[in-house]
């Protein structure tokens, strides 16, 4: 039986795990089309850049699953996918993919003061966090935004000692203690693993990696 | 050899001494500072104002809040961003400082107080600080809890204060559902009815603050301003009736 092309729609920030699970797990049905992780400072664009995405490709594909967060679009991506026929995963957003919904909601509890990073924030920490939000420019700023915050976990997709030693400057940077939890891809892997391969029987599903 | 700059003059460098602007060119060059977030200028300027004769009433409304409210339309529309906006926001804080202590003075009765607070499990108040912001601008005395707040945090604030309005902040999709705990807590108390409650945050929308029970969900700090207002005088004018 040959399997269904299926298409992942992704935030930008999940594109690099995305495509290393591809290619652990042979998943040449799957393609991956990424919109920019920039969009989370304008989240109130995402849901339309989401819709685009989604017609642009639904004729293309016999599935199509979205690998997005609910990043504070106000409810908008669920009206979003209602209109267009596709499902949603349970998930407030990728931090709790890669940790697992019970832990992350345990770190969570033990210090709401946490700023949370991945691979990807790592790798793109100045340009997203520093220059985003103008700390570059303003340091002086440092404090309003990080005030209340009290420590950095780093949520390691890798095991890639560069980005640790980032990740721990990142922190220094802000004025927060450093912690490292590896989750690997955590509940994202299992969810895709799931769904791809579940899909093998030809039935449709379109579902929000949320 | 010439250096450049030295050959370049278009004027834009042109220093602008704020004492020398007429009244009405100092406000709209308030306007300017407070929008690329000037704090000193903003200093200067609301000083100068106050040295003319201007009422600290006067200088808060023309100066200081209208000009927070054209940074908080253009950060509606996508113009301005968070960064811009903390440092308009520092600016007009600025301002602030010194008018505060002379509007105490005034004896002029607040619109109104409001309780404000960001909900438990929640550390932002970037959002919440602007309203709160906004809100002593507008007239209202405010009392700010601060962040992580507890239901009984809440009812402990309200107890003391006896505001005319609740306000509560969100930042996460997670804590948002706190805020209808606090309500249902108020409506189990037979409280409810005696508070105005707005409610904000990123991830809220208008169906959420009608579903958890709230007089009005507030988009920005600005709105949450003009909606503060209109709720106050609205209630009052039915206890009137």
């Amino acid at each position: 039986m040959s399997r269904q092309r299926t298409l992942v729609i992704a935030c930008g920030a999940l594109a690099r795990e995305i495509n290393q699970l591809k290619k652990t797990n042979g998943w040449e049905h799957l393609e991956l089309t990424c919109i920019d992780a920039a969009l989370h400072f304008t989240p109130d664009k995402i849901p339309a850049a989401l819709r685009e995405r989604i017609r642009e490709n639904r004729d293309q594909y016999d599935d199509i699953y979205i690998a997005y967060a609910e990043c504070g679009t106000r409810g908008e991506i669920d009206k979003i996918i209602e209109e267009e026929g596709i499902e949603r995963l349970p998930g407030a957003h990728c931090y709790q993919f890669f940790a697992g919904q019970e832990p992350f909601a345990e770190m969570s509890e033990e210090e709401p003061g946490t700023f949370y990073l991945t691979d990807f924030l790592v790798r793109h920490f100045d340009r997203l966090v520093m220059r985003s939000l103008g700390l570059d420019k303003h340091p002086e700023l440092r404090d309003m935004y990080f005030g209340n915050y009290k420590r950095v976990i780093y949520l390691s997709q890798s095991m890639d000692e560069k980005l640790v030693d980032g990740a721990k400057r990142a922190a220094e940077t802000l004025g927060l203690a450093f912690e490292q939890v590896h989750t690997g891809y955590g509940d994202l892997e299992t969810s895709l693993r799931q769904k791809l391969d579940g899909n093998a029987d030809g039935q449709k599903n379109n579902h929000l990696l949320a | 050899m010439n250096d450049q700059a030295d050959t370049v003059d278009n004027g834009e460098d042109e220093e602008i001494v704020l004492a020398d602007l007429s009244d009405e060119e100092l406000v709209e060059q308030m306007h300017d500072d407070l929008y690329d977030g000037m704090r000193d200028e903003i200093v200067e300027g609301t000083n100068i104002l106050l040295e003319r004769g201007w009422s600290a009433e006067k200088t808060l409304n023309d100066a200081l809040v209208e000009g927070m409210r054209i940074v908080g339309i253009d950060f509606r529309d996508g113009i301005l961003f968070v960064p811009e906006v903390l440092l308009a926001a520092n600016a007009m804080k600025g301002g602030m400082e010194i008018l505060r202590p002379l509007l105490a003075e005034t004896g002029v009765k607040p619109i109104g107080k409001m309780v404000i607070g960001t909900v438990k499990g929640d550390i932002h108040d970037i959002g919440k600080n602007l309203v709160a912001m906004m809100m002593e601008g507008a007239g209202f005395t405010v009392i700010n809890i601060g962040i992580n707040n507890a239901v009984e945090d809440y009812l402990a604030a309200i107890e003391e204060h006896e505001p005319d309005i609740l306000g509560m902040s969100a930042l996460l999709t997670t804590t948002m559902p706190y805020m209808k705990v606090v309500i249902d807590e108020l409506v189990s108390r037979g409280m409810r009815d005696d508070y105005i409650v707005l409610v904000g945050g990123a991830p809220l929308n208008e169906e959420f603050g009608e579903a958890i029970g709230a007089d009005a969900y507030c988009r920005d700090a600005a709105q949450a301003a003009v909606t503060a207002t209109r709720l106050v005088e609205e209630r009052r004018a039915a206890a009137v009736a």
